[in-house]
């Protein structure tokens, strides 16, 4: 187990709740900036995260440009391949799914997909690498999993999710998107005596599709962020093995490795699931069904 | 595990990612591929093609050279034909030329010996003339005589 900050030995508690902690700064009540004293302040600004998150995003952004800057229809060089698997990958899924025109879905698609993978590939560093690295230039606090920090994915979450109500409205306008809030499931009498009932009608499908609505963005951020930060504990709790002595240290290093090989395919899997649900959800807006 | 200000950072940025990946990297890499499959199935198209030519050509050819192969035995045959009857037109000048040598030396023979045949018969008549004149000698006077001699030549 290493020490780190200056702390001195850590129990197993210490060191889990260690690993779980952001780096976070905000402004205190005096208006001055302060590290690491945040708790409960809803200004306060996950410095990790936010900066590995980033830091990942433009990886893919340069990587995929430098790609894009030299394509071509000729023979392409083996990173222009790779690249382009990735691209064919994420056009296809897209064309299984979503049979009419649009800009913005397919390349929304490619960058979630390589995002949230990047940001998921850093779970497989061992746990106490770059946070040990942090400590000797003097952070105390560094989580390296993006995506094991719910304002990340809550964060990519929601940003869909206002794609989602401005495709709806751009692809179907104003009254399409009330209509398909209030009109849903039970279609409401329009003549009559049944039109009391109508009120009632409307207001039970606007609680049903609102709430229908608003479960995309949770379910597609929490699922992502619920299995990111179970495989991290899972690794943290296999990493305080380590300092167990000799036999529980093999052990622990046996089931880290079988763990890192499951936890590839959960990695991609998830990466793939957020595309996939993200697709889904912006063709059926954009399609009138 | 506190939601704050990270949320709306992380939207933004991926606001910003999203945008520039729509308007930077998605449309050239898209474009490469869809063109490089175009160029692909034109290749493929091509040498289909290619393919059907040159069984065509080389059909082509069989047909030329069974055309060739017959044209070639016509030829031979009308040659065979043409030497038969040059050495028939040979034969038959031959022969004619032959008979009309041999009818011009029987000719000649003929003639030379008729030219023969009178110069004797008139030495005969003279020796005849001349052995009558010594034998007879006065008696026979060869003017008086002369169209008995020739009567007597004349059977000779």
């Amino acid at each position: 187990m290493a020490s780190e900050g200056g702390h001195g030995p850590l129990t197993s508690g210490e060191y889990i709740q260690h690993h779980l902690q952001n780096l976070q700064v905000c402004k205190d009540q005096a208006g001055e900036w302060v590290w690491n004293a945040c708790a409960g302040n809803p200004l306060a600004l996950n410095v990790d995260s936010m900066a590995w998150s980033v830091f990942l995003g433009l990886v893919f952004i340069l990587l995929f440009r430098s790609a894009a800057k030299k394509s071509s229809a000729g023979k392409p060089s083996k990173f222009q391949a790779a690249v382009e698997i990735i691209v064919e990958f994420v056009d296809g899924s897209v064309k299984d799914t979503f049979h009419g025109k649009s800009r913005l879905i397919a390349p929304l698609g490619l960058t979630i997909f390589v995002w949230v993978f990047l940001m998921n590939v850093m779970d497989l560093v061992p746990v106490d690498w770059i946070p040990l690295f942090a400590g000797w230039i003097g952070i105390p606090y560094m989580k390296v999993v993006p995506s094991t920090d719910v304002n990340i994915t809550f964060g990519m979450s929601i940003a869909v999710f206002f794609l989602i109500i401005f495709y709806t409205i751009k692809n179907k306008g104003i009254t399409g998107f009330v209509a398909e809030l209030t009109l849903h499931p039970i279609a409401p009498p329009t003549k009559g005596a049944g039109l009391i009932a109508a009120p009632f009608m409307i207001a039970f499908n606007f609680i049903l599709e609102s709430v229908a609505l608003i479960a995309k963005p949770v379910s597609l951020s929490l699922r992502l962020f619920g299995n990111m930060f179970a495989g991290e504990l899972i690794f943290i709790l296999i990493a305080i093995m380590f300092s167990g002595g000799l036999i529980l240290g093999v052990g622990g290093g046996l089931l880290h490795v079988l763990w890192a090989i499951f936890h590839v395919l959960i990695i991609t899997l998830q990466a793939f699931i957020f595309m996939m649900l993200t697709i889904v959800y912006l063709s059926l807006a954009s399609e009138s069904h | 595990m506190d939601i704050n200000l990270t949320l709306i950072g992380q939207s933004i940025a991926m606001l910003v990612f999203v945008w520039f990946c729509m308007k930077f990297i998605w449309p050239p890499i898209i474009e490469a591929i869809e063109e490089r499959q175009k160029q692909i199935e034109d290749g493929l198209a091509a040498a289909d093609r290619g393919q059907e030519k040159l069984v065509q050509a080389q059909a082509e050819a069989d047909e030329l050279v069974e055309e060739a192969r017959h044209q070639a035995t016509t030829i031979l045959d009308q040659a065979n034909a043409r030497a038969n009857e040059i050495v028939a037109d040979g034969k038959a000048d031959g022969a004619k030329e032959r008979e009309r040598q041999l009818a011009a030396a029987t000719a000649e023979i003929e003639q030379e010996s008729n030219r023969a045949r009178e110069e004797l018969r008139g030495q005969v008549s003279a020796v005849a003339l001349a052995g009558a004149e010594k034998i007879l000698n006065r008696e026979i006077d060869a003017k008086t005589h002369d169209d008995i001699l020739g009567k007597l030549a004349q059977e000779l």
